[in-house]
């Protein structure tokens, strides 16, 4: 078998035991980018020498016998919006074109204490504005499991180098969906925390009340692992909780038995739902039946105003953390005589034409005569997508769901009309307005091939509950183990 | 409803945007027709309902007004497209 083809977890064991070495394992994975990225195109930036003196340090650490935890060594890649101290971070930008930022991410200071080589930056939507990866700046990545469809977004390029095996694992952000929906779509599993769990100190913000730092891996426990290294409270963020994160491994493996998982109706009935991806989430569900769970129907009556409140409440946040790319401290500048005129320029050149229009949608909602009817509309609906969760988990302990309406579509099918691409988040989204932890994994795959996601939702703070109910449903598959269709060359 | 060339241009305008006539045009269109789908917020009742502006819900944090390093001069100026000495440089604004 192939190094490549461990998890995280098996391998982190294996280099322990000595039998692999961590060098080793960073050329087998720069030897599969350069053999299969010139195809799914999901690296941004490749650090060959950075990664390669970090594995000599972890296996210098491991013959000395002070290895730093269960991730020594495995190496990961990083989406293109956390700050790495010398190496460009773009957030997918042509204004970050330039960008080399001065220190390190919290996140990425945590994943270098672990001892995990970060093989390079994955490509993204332009400051994670988008479902497709198509937004990126610079250019599309594809699905591994079909190339001419995409791989989701806006972590794209993130899922499809998990996916693709050229990395273990990676970090990824989800403002609505962006770490779940390319995780259901890769055949990969992804968790948004719940606010507050990870820091976000040193990650390019897009809206701050909904953004979160996320892991993404091949299997439920490896999402556990790389959970259990970023959370961990964070002075320098004042939104990270001080709250002690569990022992996520603990208890992963203790089963469904007695809980009650919700399943509302309200997910199920969309009108566009591909039927495949219905049919494949409701066997899942009956299946954690079967494993000992109770499943009962729930309302969330509020869902489908969870769109337009996020389309509104999003750009307003991203139209005010945007307007810091003005040419005068760092990235693009076009040079014009008069200021006004060089902001102006400036914003035109470097931002991408989904930036602009949520910058203009989210300016417009907070502009004076407006704030009243979209943004504080907005925030109010907002309260009652949140107590809608907060009714729901007073009898169920989680709630199962599709994670994306369809599987993977093709690349250049909706890019050209906004409001299709926002569909793609309609059951992701309430996550985030919540602030809740939300898992997508894999539950099966369509006749043509593509993976399909199961999502579960947990209460604030309940990631190793909801982890535990979806390792649970893996270990009795093999979907998780499958990979995809790439070949020889 | 639909926005007006003028509403267009005073929004990009507030937001430092200097956007191409056809962009104005584009941004006519797209924005009309997602702010139509997003007016469905209007049917629901809000009345008694307190906006939420954040999802956790925990007051900010307080913490010790201590003095700390902050970036060096030359990290913070490494990324400047324009600097004089150890400020930033930029058009004058006054004549």
């Amino acid at each position: 078998m192939e190094p490549t083809e461990l998890s995280m977890l098996e391998l982190g064991r294996k280099l322990a035991a000595g039998e692999l070495s961590s060098a080793e394992v960073v050329r087998a994975c720069l030897a599969r980018v350069d053999r299969l990225d010139g195809r799914v195109k999901a690296f941004l930036r490749v650090d060959r020498e950075g990664a390669l003196a970090q594995a000599d340090a972890a296996d210098r650490r491991c013959k000395d016998g002070k290895r730093a935890g269960l991730l020594d060594g495995v190496p990961v890649g990083l989406k293109d919006l956390f700050l790495t101290e010398g190496l460009p971070t773009t957030a997918g930008s042509r204004i970050l074109e330039s960008f080399i930022a001065p220190f390190d991410a919290t996140v990425v200071k945590l994943l270098r204490a672990a001892g995990t080589p970060i093989l390079g930056k994955l490509n993204m939507d332009e400051f994670a504005m988008g479902s497709s990866t198509e937004n990126s700046a610079y250019f599309p990545t594809r699905n591994p499991w079909n190339l001419e469809t995409s791989p989701g977004g806006s972590s794209g390029g993130s899922a499809a180098a998990v996916s693709a095996r050229m990395v273990f694992g990676a970090l990824g952000t989800d403002t609505g969906g962006s770490i779940r929906q390319p995780a259901a779509l890769t055949g990969t599993v992804g968790l948004k925390p719940t606010y507050g769990r990870v820091s976000r100190f040193g990650v390019v913000a897009f809206a701050s009340s909904l953004d979160q730092v996320g892991p993404m891996t091949r299997d439920v426990p490896d999402c556990a692992a790389l959970l259990q290294a970023i959370a961990v409270h964070d002075p320098q963020d004042s939104t990270s909780a001080p709250v002690k994160a569990p022992d996520y491994l603990a208890e992963l493996e203790t089963g469904v038995r007695g809980m009650k998982l919700g399943l509302p109706r309200e997910y199920f009935d969309l009108p566009g739902m591909d039927p495949e991806v219905r049919s494949a989430v409701e066997a899942a569900t009956r299946e954690l039946e079967k494993l000992g769970a109770e499943l009962v129907p729930v309302s969330l009556p509020h869902t489908k105003y969870a769109l337009a409140t996020y389309y509104l409440v999003a750009p307003a946040e991203a139209s005010s953390n945007l307007a810091r790319y003005d040419g005068v401290r760092y990235g693009l500048r076009v040079p014009e005589k008069n200021l006004l005129a060089m902001y102006g320029r400036t914003r035109d050149k470097g931002f991408g034409l989904e930036v602009k229009r949520r910058i203009m949608l989210g300016t417009y909602a907070l502009s004076a005569g407006y704030y009243d009817a979209y943004y504080l509309k907005a925030q109010k609906v907002r309260t009652l997508i949140k107590q809608d969760f907060v009714e729901a988990f007073r009898t169920v302990d989680a709630v199962l769901s599709p994670t994306s309406p369809t599987p993977a579509f093709r690349i250049g099918e909706k890019v050209s009309d906004p409001l299709a691409m926002y569909l793609n988040d309609v059951f992701t989204l309430p996550c985030n307005l919540a602030g809740l932890p939300g898992l997508s994994l894999p539950c099966g795959f369509t006749r043509a091939g593509l993976p399909i996601g199961l999502q579960i939702l947990g209460r604030p703070w309940d990631e190793a509950r909801v982890l535990r109910i979806g390792r649970t449903f893996e270990r009795e598959h093999d979907f998780h183990r499958r990979t995809p269709p790439l070949g020889a060359s | 409803m639909s926005l007006t060339l003028e509403e267009v241009r005073h929004v990009a305008g507030l937001a430092r945007l200097s956007l191409s006539s056809e962009e104005e045009a584009l941004m006519r269109t797209q924005l009309s027709a997602i702010l139509d789908a997003m007016a469905e917020l209007s049917r629901v009742d809000t009345s008694k309902v307190e906006p939420t502006s954040h999802a956790a819900g925990e007051a900010a944090p307080w913490r010790s007004d201590q003095v700390r390093p902050s970036l060096p001069e030359e990290k913070a100026l490494g990324n400047a497209p324009s600097k004089v000495g150890t400020s930033f440089a930029v058009p004058k604004i006054i004549e």
